[in-house]
């Protein structure tokens, strides 16, 4: 049976693009790419709006986009395995640059997040831990039988845990969060008992009010308050979610039009072009444009998702699986902060917020994905 | 074994991608599901808290209705202003900032303290509070240069009161301030609602008591403005309706000539038409600056005013109240012939005293040695004190009372200004309500020449005058124009009406005769004046503690009292003079109201005007 007769008499979806397909030959996955475009399009769309249609912010925007695609391309060429072997290297430097940053970071906005590198320049390396971390642990239980033993779990949580906690300790509660529940997933996929999982969240209800009394920063406790009560203070700390909920609420079902949110163009939103801004998108769109971007997004993630499922081996499984969480955590913290659900945590709405070093890791993160489709060795 | 591990784990994983996408689903159905809360079920709500977000309605503060002299000249208007305004959400540091504008421009410490108030009161973000108005054309242009080292730091215009007369008009027109808490505490639903513009309220005089028509209607404007307060678009606007001009019957010749002839003296000067009521002239010496009131005077300008031992916030005309003395002579005159006691032929013999029968009290008459054989006229001419001691004592207090509450004494007049005081017509009720005592006939005797308890203020005597022209008829006196005022009904009817132009003829020959009081004043006049002069009696000084750094000598001396009305055969001016400590009633008080009855009466050659026109063409000089 020659190779290609082989690929033919195999179920479409183990077989692959054929070869005639350009992109899969540039480890390109296509639907995931016209995905992702779409995403970013609708972003420029939107963010033409609520950065007040300045077209430099447009083309500062763009420009994190191509950065952003080029790793992804170049990520993609490497096979999994590639990751795979790397991986423990990456975290370890991950790891101690995190240290690093505690020491010796560059301060901003009362947080500590930033490595100055000489001829590299300012670097954030929690970003690096977003792929690090998940990424190690799915390489940490290649090796296991699944599902995973007690102890394997333990040494799971720390992998995940040291990291948060030195994120965290920066201050910069948002990356500590999606840290630690991207490898809380890659735990769920290698088959964490539901007992265990049960047991966790029994465990979380209780210790967040201990949490909130004894290990919390102010400006974050004031954000827990925020949140439970905005009423509270109106016109300080309550304002952002109530001009945001106000945003989204007075948008309706079809929204007031592009270019024509109030709350926004009239500054009552704040943040409008970066975390905030899907509440411009609510408020000019409406419910349809929130549907027609959540529509987006549930295919980028249902597309990871399948890639994982269909993946050759454990570790790309896992990570697959891990990073597409991710994505979706990001989506999830957004918007259940801007429309009040959430307290509110810096994370920004993914592939359309403004700035922020998010877009490239994102990107990247989305490289490996596609490395993982497109690399597949035919012995499975 | 590996291979079916394998397997096995694949199918784990698997499994649970699959529950994954499941929580995927869930979760965003969940978001969905928020979003359909807050977008459809909510929507009305938040719509309404986006368009309260944006939307204000602002209202705009009517433009204060003028107030003109009856010729349609100017005596209060509105002029824009530039006011220093801070937003406090603005500024960065308060303190910093207030220090700083206090070296560029003058802001006094009762400036900022009024600040300070204001910013602790409860009121809108983004609203601005003001630190200092009346800034100069140099304070502007220093600001505006300094401008972007203090942002939240702007130059606001409004219109303000303008007084162009100063304190020319101060006791009569009033003035306008800041309207304030307790104003606004009075005011009904509907009214609040139409001043919710509105930076000024009448506070004193016309401005008071026209307060209503002066202000107008309240308008408003939709506006939508950015989160910091900035106007970007006006949606919606209703104008306000401007208030209405009053036209006064002040004349400005009258007042000026009033004014000037009273010079640096204390006094009082009211000029009314007798044939309508109509106030030409309300004059009180010294005035103040009305100006200074309307944003707020300052600490030392009123202190300066209320220490001044001259008082010109007090409203002599108005509330000073003074024994009228010889100046109601012709009125006792008439009481007299009314009562019975006396008739134009009978005459007396004044010895220079009167001594009350029964008893060995004398009251003396102002002259020395007396007048000799007097007549009703001639008492009148000369003001034979003795005289009418004895026709007040034969006629009674209970008749005098009546007789004089006829020509408005001892009540308020009714003019169309707060404040007024009733002055006191004695009588036997009111000694036993005031003085819990009885009258005595010693009582009457005093009140016959205008002494004792009596009291009147300028304008009261003013209004004596407008009776005594009008022969009895009563009439309100009015300073704006047009006005409907209750008219008084209990009009003077005498049994012989002959006697009103008799005491016309007296009261002529005071200022025309060749023993008349006032001589001084009729001299060279174009027209016949009947006019009567008085002198009241400074008691004491005890209470006003200023005097002790005057010359005291001074501040004893009589005030000096004057009152008329011309020409005798057709009276169009009746005039009440006060100079306080002036002495002389006919020398001192009498040349005010020829001065101010000449501004009325003559054309602009000295001669006798046509009194059935208007003294000026109408509106003539009415342009600003």
């Amino acid at each position: 049976m020659s190779s290609r007769d082989y690929l033919r008499q195999l179920p479409s979806h183990q077989r692959g693009p054929s070869n005639r397909d350009l992109a899969f030959r540039l480890h390109i996955d296509a639907p995931l790419l016209a995905g992702l475009l779409s995403i970013m399009a609708y972003g420029m769309f939107i963010l033409y709006s609520a950065g007040g249609e300045d077209i430099n912010l447009l083309m500062r925007q763009g420009m994190r986009f191509l950065v952003g695609f080029t790793a992804m391309f170049v990520l993609a060429q490497f096979p999994p395995r590639t990751f795979r072997f790397w991986t423990p290297l990456l975290y370890g430097i991950g790891l101690i640059m995190l240290i690093l940053v505690l020491l010796v970071g560059i301060e901003a906005k009362g947080a500590q997040r930033w490595l100055y590198i000489p001829g590299f320049g300012r670097f954030q390396p929690s970003e690096l831990m977003k792929i690090a971390v998940p990424a190690l642990a799915a390489w940490f239980f290649r090796d296991r039988p699944l599902p995973p033993s007690f102890r394997d779990v333990a040494i799971a949580l720390t992998i995940v845990i040291v990291p948060a906690l030195l994120i965290g300790k920066q201050p910069d509660l948002g990356t500590a969060l999606l840290i630690v529940i991207s490898g809380l997933v890659i735990l769920f996929m290698a088959g964490l008992s539901w007992r265990i999982i049960g047991a966790a969240v029994a465990f979380v209800a209780v210790a967040a009010p201990l949490m909130y009394f004894n290990f919390m920063h102010d400006y974050q406790r004031r954000r827990v308050d925020t949140f439970l009560n905005p009423e509270a203070d109106p016109l300080g700390a309550g304002w952002n979610i109530i001009q945001s909920k106000t945003a989204i609420g007075s948008g309706g079902i079809d929204g007031k039009g592009w270019l024509n949110g109030t709350q926004s163009r009239l500054d009552f939103l704040p943040e409008s072009s970066t975390d905030f801004i899907f509440a411009v998108l609510a408020e000019e769109l409406g419910l349809l444009g929130i549907l027609l971007l959540f529509a987006l997004y549930l295919f980028v993630i249902g597309r990871c998702l399948w890639i994982s499922y269909h993946a050759q081996d454990l570790f790309s499984r896992l990570l697959g699986a891990g990073l597409a969480i991710t994505f979706f955590i990001y989506v999830l913290v957004n918007v259940g902060m801007v429309s009040g659900l959430l307290p509110v945590v810096g994370v920004p709405l993914p592939l359309i917020s403004y700035g922020g070093t998010s877009i490239v890791t994102l990107l990247a993160s989305f490289g490996i994905l596609m490395s993982i489709h497109t690399h597949r060795s035919l012995m499975g | 074994m590996r291979l079916r591990d394998r397997q096995r784990e694949s199918q784990i994983i698997q499994t649970r991608l699959v529950w994954t996408l499941v929580f995927v689903v869930i979760v965003l159905g969940a978001l969905v599901s928020r979003m359909i809360w807050l977008q459809w079920v909510q929507h009305d709500r938040f719509q309404a808290l986006a368009d309260q977000n944006r939307v204000q309605t602002q209202p705009i503060a009517p433009p204060r209705g003028v107030l003109v002299d009856r010729h349609g000249r100017i005596l209060a208007d509105n002029q824009p202003d530039f006011s220093l305004v801070v937003i406090p959400e603005q500024v960065r540091d308060l303190d910093a900032a207030l220090n700083g504008l206090r070296e560029l421009i003058s802001i006094d410490d009762d400036q900022i303290e009024r600040f300070h108030t204001q910013l602790k009161q409860r009121r809108r973000a983004w609203e601005a509070i003001p630190l200092r108005s009346r800034l100069t054309m140099e304070e502007i242009a220093l600001i505006a240069e300094a401008r972007h080292e203090w942002p939240g730091v702007r130059i606001e215009a409004e219109a303000i009161r303008h007084y162009p007369h100063g304190d020319l008009f101060s006791h009569v027109i009033g003035y306008v301030n800041r309207i304030n808490a307790e104003d606004i505490a009075a005011m009904d639903e509907a009214t609040l609602a139409n001043y919710s513009g509105t930076n000024f309220y009448g506070r004193a005089g016309i401005e008071r008591q026209y307060e209503k028509r002066l202000h107008g209607k309240v308008g408003y404007r939709k506006v939508e403005t950015n989160a910091r307060g900035r106007v970007q678009q006006v949606l919606e606007e209703i104008p306000p309706v401007p208030g209405d001009e009053v036209r006064l019957n002040l004349d400005l010749d009258v007042q000026r000539a009033a004014w000037d002839a009273l010079g640096s003296r204390r006094g009082a000067v009211i000029a009314i038409d007798p044939r309508d009521g109509g106030v030409l002239a309300f004059v009180s010496r010294p005035g103040f600056d009305p100006n200074l009131f309307v944003t707020g005077i300052s600490l030392p300008d009123y202190a300066a005013y209320r220490d001044d031992p001259d008082r010109p916030l007090f409203n002599r005309a108005l509330q000073g109240q003074y024994p009228p003395g010889s100046t109601i002579k012709s009125m006792m005159g008439l009481a007299a012939l009314e009562a019975g006691v006396t008739d134009w032929q009978r005459t007396i013999r004044d010895p220079g005293y009167f001594n009350l029968p029964g008893t060995t009290r004398v009251f003396r008459d102002w002259k020395r040695g007396g007048h000799g054989v007097v007549n009703l006229h001639t008492a009148v001419v000369e003001s034979c004190d003795t005289y009418f001691y004895d026709a007040g004592l034969k006629m009674g207090i209970d008749h005098i009372a009546n007789f004089l509450s006829h020509f408005g004494l001892g009540k308020a007049t009714g003019i169309d200004i707060q404040g007024e005081m009733t002055g006191i017509l004695p009588s036997r009720e009111w000694k036993q309500r005031a003085r819990k005592s009885a009258w005595f006939h010693g009582d009457t005797v005093n009140t016959s020449i205008g002494q004792g308890y009596m009291l009147t203020t300028p304008l009261q005597l003013a209004q004596t005058m407008v009776v005594s022209a009008r022969r009895g008829k009563q009439i309100t006196p009015r300073v704006a124009m047009n006005t409907q005022p209750p008219q008084p009904k209990n009009h003077l009817v005498l049994k012989n009406p002959d006697n009103w132009q008799r005491m016309e003829a007296a009261l002529a020959d005071v200022l025309h005769g060749q023993r008349g009081t006032a001589r001084a004043a009729g001299r060279g006049a174009a027209y016949r004046i009947a006019g009567k002069s008085g002198t009241a009696q400074v008691f004491s000084l005890a209470s006003d503690v200023e005097y002790k750094k005057l010359d005291v000598a001074e501040r004893l001396r009589d005030h000096a009292l004057f009152v008329a009305f011309a020409p005798v055969d057709n009276p169009a001016i009746a005039v009440a003079v006060l100079v306080e400590n002036g002495e002389s009633g006919g020398s001192t008080a009498g040349p005010v109201a020829r001065a101010v009855m000449d501004a009325w009466l003559l054309d602009g050659k000295g001669d006798l005007r046509d009194l059935s026109k208007p003294r000026l063409q109408p509106d003539k000089g009415a342009t600003p």
